[in-house]
């Protein structure tokens, strides 16, 4: 390429150097909480509290994780979030991604002000008191549907995936299969549905991790604590500080504190694996929904 | 020839009618497609908004909800007339104020920046990093808080020991609660708000750039002068949209955050409508003071949607 470079004036070069200093400071204050989190995880905790674990671990110890390995309630919470997550999930797409693609046909009877009603509800709702009395007059409650079913769609999500069927897929390719006879089912399930793996990825990832972080409504209405997921039961070991007895019952006293405070970093970090795990590999998807949404919103 | 003309128009009526029927029969699939969304809206989002009424009435369990009796808007008199009301209503409006003036334009400034850096690699990787808090959940935050933030063992007072400062108990002190909540709040969600941004500044025309870096801008004013006014309608938008939240702020976090010592600044709208409600049963009250809550936020959305509307043509609709 013939492009002659053009010099940068000087101005250019000490704003990329602020620029880049300044974000790199935004990086680090980011970064560096969440990696105290995994080395104060498995350092002994009196090197934690007299502040000698801050850039790398010290007297390491795994402690900790074995006390977690051990604690029955958290591997119930895990277990239970698994199914709620999954149940969920499923659920959620399939009736978002069916209604979002009957909503983006144009020219349908009705689902103008199908749509209006559905963001209306964006906007304003019953609240806290008449959800929680359905849900109990649908005797839902210490049910995991209760978790489940009343947050089922999110209208977000909803136009975000309304918006990349409009976009995404061309109306020629509607027509043509109109044409040769296909039903609406039909071009639901065998046109549609093949070519859009990547908005069926995004909604799959927002209600798997909205579903995965929730605590609130497992607070509301699950009675039974082996019906708890993982988000209540560490409410009761971070934030409460109840820490599972019948492991701590053997240990002495002082021991207790040190353990349960190992246990918390820990705790914290296997909470959140599944998430992290999953992250680099889908964080392109979840910017690509917020971008559909921007298109419309 | 009045008659004669609205016949007409009549008869066109019906006609279209019959069309739009006849269009409608011949896609019923599309809308066995979308019966489940639609039980769902009516059956969760609606028929509470139906139960309202349970604001206007006397709430008790033997009667059941259609024959408690009406109270007319005693409920709202009540809320309106105690001492948690001037409370309430004030710790809602500042730490949502706070939120939103610290909250709004980082986002702003961080794309801004990002947008500019060269460096890919650098950019990914600043980018992939500021996101990543937006997926740890509100009790895992709250947990982490509480962990740094311990007199005892937390790191944070650990640094200020070793300063030559005093051990502090943050959560436990009323003047710290707000700043406690805004700048985790900031910390946890001002990465994920750049997407939105940066996707705006991609569509920036080139064409843009490459007549200012002829004209001999620099790369400040060029952020300034270009990108800033091309992402102000979405700016705006996200304004509005954070606006008609402000009565809802995250009570999710709050509750989480509350204790005995705090409860004179950290207690919201939300929390003590939950507190009333399902901790006290008093489905009434607390129900009124849910639709005071939402009426307020309707409100306010519709304030601020016209207002930008009028002075800037953008808003939501």
């Amino acid at each position: 390429m013939p492009t002659k470079r053009i010099r940068r004036p000087r101005a250019d070069v000490v704003f990329d150097i602020i620029n880049y200093a300044v974000l790199f400071l935004v990086l680090l204050i980011v970064f560096y909480p969440l990696y105290f989190i995994v080395i104060a995880s498995f350092s002994d905790p009196n090197a934690v509290y007299t502040g000698q674990v801050l850039f790398a671990p010290k007297a390491i110890t795994f402690e900790g994780y074995q006390h977690i390995l051990q604690d029955k309630l958290i591997w119930t919470g895990y277990l239970n979030t698994f199914v709620y997550t999954f149940t969920g999930t499923l659920i959620s797409v399939c009736i978002t991604i069916a209604g979002a693609f009957a909503l983006s046909r144009p020219n349908l009877p009705g689902s103008g002000i199908i749509l209006r009603l559905i963001v209306f509800t964006m906007f304003f709702s019953g609240g806290l008191i008449p959800s929680y009395m359905l849900v109990q007059n649908l005797n839902m409650d210490n049910t995991m549907w209760a978790l489940i079913l009343p947050v089922a769609v999110y209208p977000w999500n909803l136009i975000v995936a309304r918006a990349f069927f409009k976009s995404s897929i061309s109306e020629e390719l509607y027509e043509a299969a109109y044409l040769d006879g296909c039903s609406d089912f039909a071009t639901f399930f065998r046109i549609a549905l093949p070519l859009s793996k990547a908005i069926i990825a995004v909604m799959v990832l927002y209600y798997a991790v909205g579903l995965w972080n929730s605590y609130f409504p497992a607070m509301l209405y699950l009675k039974d604590e082996l019906k708890y997921p993982l988000q209540l039961v560490l409410r009761n070991m971070l934030i409460e500080n109840n820490m599972s007895s019948q492991i701590m019952v053997s240990e002495a006293l002082i021991n207790q504190q040190r353990i349960a405070d190992l246990m918390k970093y820990g705790v914290i970090i296997v909470s959140s694996l599944p998430v992290l795990i999953m992250y680099p590999f889908v964080e392109k998807y979840f910017a690509k929904g917020v971008m559909l949404g921007a298109v419309k919103g | 020839m009045r008659s004669v003309t609205r016949g007409k128009s009549e008869s066109q009526f019906t006609l279209r009618l019959a069309q739009r029927g006849k269009l409608a029969l011949r896609h019923w699939q599309l809308y066995v497609l979308m019966l489940p969304l639609i039980v769902f809206f009516i059956l969760f989002k609606y028929v509470p908004m139906y139960g309202i009424q349970i604001a206007f009435r006397d709430f008790s369990p033997t009667l059941g909800f259609w024959n408690s009796p009406w109270v007319g808007l005693r409920h709202f008199q009540r809320f309106f007339s105690s001492p948690d009301f001037k409370i309430v209503i004030k710790n809602t409006l500042t730490i949502s104020l706070l939120n939103l003036a610290f909250g709004f334009p980082l986002p702003i400034i961080i794309s801004l920046l990002l947008n500019q850096v060269r460096a890919r690699r650098y950019k990914h990787l600043v980018q992939n990093m500021i996101y990543a808090p937006y997926f740890i959940s509100t009790v895992v935050m709250v947990g982490i808080l509480q962990a740094f933030l311990s007199p005892s063992t937390g790191i944070i007072n650990q640094i200020l020991i070793k300063l030559g400062g005093e051990s502090i108990f943050f959560m436990g002190e009323p003047q710290y609660f707000k700043a406690i909540y805004v700048i985790s709040e900031i910390w946890q969600t001002t990465g994920w708000g750049t997407v939105i941004y940066l996707a705006a500044l991609s569509g920036v025309s080139p064409d843009l750039y490459e007549a200012a870096v002829v004209d001999g801008a620099t790369k400040w004013q060029r952020m300034i002068r270009i990108d800033l006014p091309c992402i102000m309608p979405t700016a705006i938008i996200q304004l509005i949209l954070s606006t008609g939240k402000m009565f809802s702020i995250g009570y999710e976090k709050i509750f989480l955050m509350q204790n005995s010592l705090n409860r004179t600044v950290s207690e919201v709208i939300s929390t003590y409508e939950y507190k009333q409600g399902i901790l006290q049963s008093q489905f009434g009250y607390s129900a009124a003071i849910g639709l005071f809550n939402a009426v307020i936020n309707l409100v306010i959305l519709l304030t601020v949607n016209y207002l930008a509307n009028k002075y800037s043509e953008t808003s939501l609709w």
